[in-house]
């Protein structure tokens, strides 16, 4: 019988801490045979094997911060018929877009005894700032699940199923008790999307919001809340500025908090 | 073939960008070039202004790999500020979850990244068509590893429950027994491939290292311990910036951590075993020994089997933790703001992992510093790669890049974590 020829993944890496592409290698009872359904015909932090494009679908990792990243990033985009980002980096800017917030020269000088030599760009921004993206996955890192379902998804050629909901319904299903009701202590889970399992609530933290805002996020009601619970402005102006800093509802959350 | 050029544009099996050109000019290698085009994202820089509380959850996402030990020298340095000292129970916990990376990122090298130089394979996939079993028991090693940190930290990547002062919240002996079963096959797939590795062709190769790692009164180091070394080096973690300095190679575009008195020193498991075989009990040294691992390795290609022997040990320790396990009264010293300076030093995979915060009294951090493995190891990994070519500049260029690939992979460098100190210059001609 004749064999189509398998479709050929990729994944790339940018400003990030891999800890993204990690979670393709974490899949450790899928990987062999993901692995035997298509072509992993270009993962450099896995294999000498580089094969030239193009590729039927790019996972791309971390975001835009040096001026040779972001003309990569178009070649990437040229090479790959579909183009799915993976995790808060690529989507959102990641933790390294806290510069965005700050003088980036002075971010160098605080590091590098000679910033002069330090070519970076003065924000990190979210692949989509550059490029054209199929598809986003949330996360800090990504889950597992999710990965394999998106991948799954766009080999067959359909949209994946990735809720956009918030935190909040998943510790329903988990029947968590609310920290936030219960205990006082303050939670994004309102007004982050779901994905991670609602692991911090589980673990009787407040959800830090590492897979950014949900779907039409109240974000100005949550911060009232915190108010209330004895946050201080500057400790509100934080707790959106983290890891998906970029994302624009915890962008202009955190600008309306300050000192 | 006298004078020729090796250029690998992007190093495989790695984790991180990095680069590598070897110059070799009359017969003898002339420049060796391991250049990081890894992008800076300043972790020191926005540590600044932020509250002690958040420094395990931001300092995780330096390395998805070893996020653990970030945590781990995060948390013990900033408890060393604000002075609390965790109940023994919580200090076994954290031992234990260190163990669950240690299980899980020596797995990852061991198969993924490192085997498949000596068996002659792009990778470990296609080294799985005809090594199948020891592909399976090793992902299924790792998978194991990764259960232990789910229970423990909440999920594998980035865990959400190590807290200043304790825990957010520890399990019961229930949850962990299931943990403990998965570890005795686990410790069973270890122990096959420490010998499976064993049987691997190793190049001829000795090299004279200064070794540096921690050493505790009594146990194979992890959280705990001095910084001491083979040339007899023996200092506190506060005292590390005393004795170590950053310093700019002019060949180089990267800061190279190096000591005052004598230079370059390997720090990860060959210095670790070196330093600490007397540590481990009994029967891992005896299975060292059934392997023919010598009490001291300085043939960098035969760290794998130092690293296959640790996935052992950090099995055995798991499960004689999780045996003396009882669950905790108080899961949490309640830590109390104050302007102070902190240090800590523990055994990440690659090996130690120093952190530095100075808080002011509100417990917002002041500054920031942060010396991961990899940087420290720069210089030998360079000198490595200088000398083992010199060794070997009979072989054709494919061949020699391997070799020099395989070098580097050696001591599983781990770019992204240190690319936040790292001088980036992108050379390509």
């Amino acid at each position: 019988m004749a064999r189509r020829a398998r479709p050929r993944l990729a994944v790339w890496k940018f400003a990030s801490c891999d800890g993204c592409q990690l979670t393709l290698l974490d899949c450790e009872d899928e990987l062999l045979s993901l692995a035997r359904q298509l072509d992993i015909a270009y993962f450099a932090e896995a294999s000498r094997r580089m094969l030239r494009g193009p590729y039927d679908l790019s996972l791309v990792e971390g975001s835009i911060t040096t001026p040779a990243d972001a003309e990569r990033v178009q070649r990437v985009r040229h090479l790959s018929r579909h183009l799915v980002t993976i995790g808060a980096c690529a989507t959102a800017g990641g933790i390294q877009a806290l510069r965005n917030f700050a003088d980036v020269r002075e971010f160098a000088a605080a590091v590098y005894p000679n910033p002069e030599y330090v070519k970076t760009l003065a924000t990190s921004t979210p692949i989509s700032a550059h490029v054209p993206v199929d598809f986003e996955l949330r996360g800090c890192p990504i889950d597992k699940g999710q990965l394999l379902e998106v991948i799954k998804a766009f080999l067959i050629g359909r949209k994946p199923a990735i809720p956009g909901h918030s935190v909040c319904h998943e510790c329903k299903l988990r029947s968590t008790v609310c920290v936030m009701v219960a205990r006082g202590t303050p939670c994004l889970g309102p007004v982050t999307q779901t994905g991670c399992g609602a692991i911090c609530p589980a673990y009787g933290r407040g959800c830090y919001g590492c897979f950014g805002p949900a779907e039409t996020p109240n974000t100005a009601a949550i911060a009232r809340e915190f108010f209330s619970l004895g946050m201080t402005e500057r400790d509100i102006g934080r707790v959106f500025r983290t890891f998906n800093s970029a994302a624009e509802a915890f962008r202009k959350e955190s600008e309306a908090h300050g000192e | 073939m006298a004078n020729r050029t090796i250029r690998v544009d992007y190093i495989a099996r790695v984790e991180g960008e990095s680069s590598l050109e070897l110059h070799v000019r009359n017969g003898a290698v002339d420049a060796v070039r391991l250049s990081i085009f890894e992008p800076p994202r300043f972790f020191e820089a926005l540590l600044r202004g932020r509250g002690y509380e958040e420094v395990l959850d931001i300092v995780a996402r330096i390395c998805g790999i070893c996020p653990i030990a970030y945590q781990m020298s995060g948390v013990h340095a900033v408890e060393n500020a604000l002075g609390i000292k965790v109940d023994p129970p919580i200090r076994a916990l954290r031992r234990l979850f260190y163990c669950g990376e240690w299980i899980q990122s020596h797995a990852l090298h061991i198969v993924m990244l490192h085997a498949p130089d000596f068996l002659g394979y792009p990778d470990a996939i296609a080294m799985a068509r005809e090594h199948g079993d020891a592909v399976e028991r090793a992902l299924a090693l790792k998978k194991r590893g990764n259960e232990l940190i789910r229970l423990l930290g909440g999920r594998e990547i980035h865990p959400i429950n190590v807290r200043i002062g304790g825990f957010y919240r520890v399990p019961s002996r229930a949850e962990l027994a299931p943990v403990a079963e998965a570890l005795k096959h686990a410790r069973d797939q270890a122990i096959d491939t420490l010998r499976w590795a064993a049987g691997f062709p190793f190049p001829e190769c000795v090299r004279d290292y200064e070794f540096v790692a921690l050493r505790h009164p009594d146990e194979y180091p992890m959280n705990e311990g001095r910084i001491v070394s083979s040339a007899g080096l023996d200092i506190a973690a506060a005292d590390y910036e005393t004795e170590f300095i950053e310093r700019q190679v002019p060949h180089s575009t990267a800061l190279h951590s190096v000591m005052k008195q004598r230079g370059t020193y390997l720090v990860g498991p060959m210095a670790r075993y070196a330093l600490n075989r007397d540590r481990l009990p009994a029967e891992i040294r005896a299975l060292a020994d059934e392997v023919g691992l010598e009490p001291v390795c300085r043939n960098p290609f035969r760290s794998i089997l130092v690293r296959a022997l640790e996935v052992v040990y950090a099995c055995d320790e798991a499960l004689r933790l999780i045996a003396a396990y009882e669950p905790l009264p108080r899961p949490l010293i309640p830590p109390e703001p104050c302007a102070a300076v902190g240090y800590a030093c523990t055994e990440a995979p690659r090996g130690i992992l120093y952190h530095r915060y100075n808080l002011d009294r509100g417990g917002t951090i002041l500054e920031a510093r942060l010396v991961p493995p990899t940087a420290q190891n720069q210089s030998v990994i360079e000198e490595d790669v200088r000398d083992l070519a010199n060794a070997a500049l009979d072989l054709e260029d494919e061949a020699l890049q391997a070799h020099c690939e395989q070098s580097i992979r050696n001591h599983d460098p781990c770019i992204s974590c240190a690319a936040h100190f790292l001088k980036l210059q992108v050379r390509r001609e």
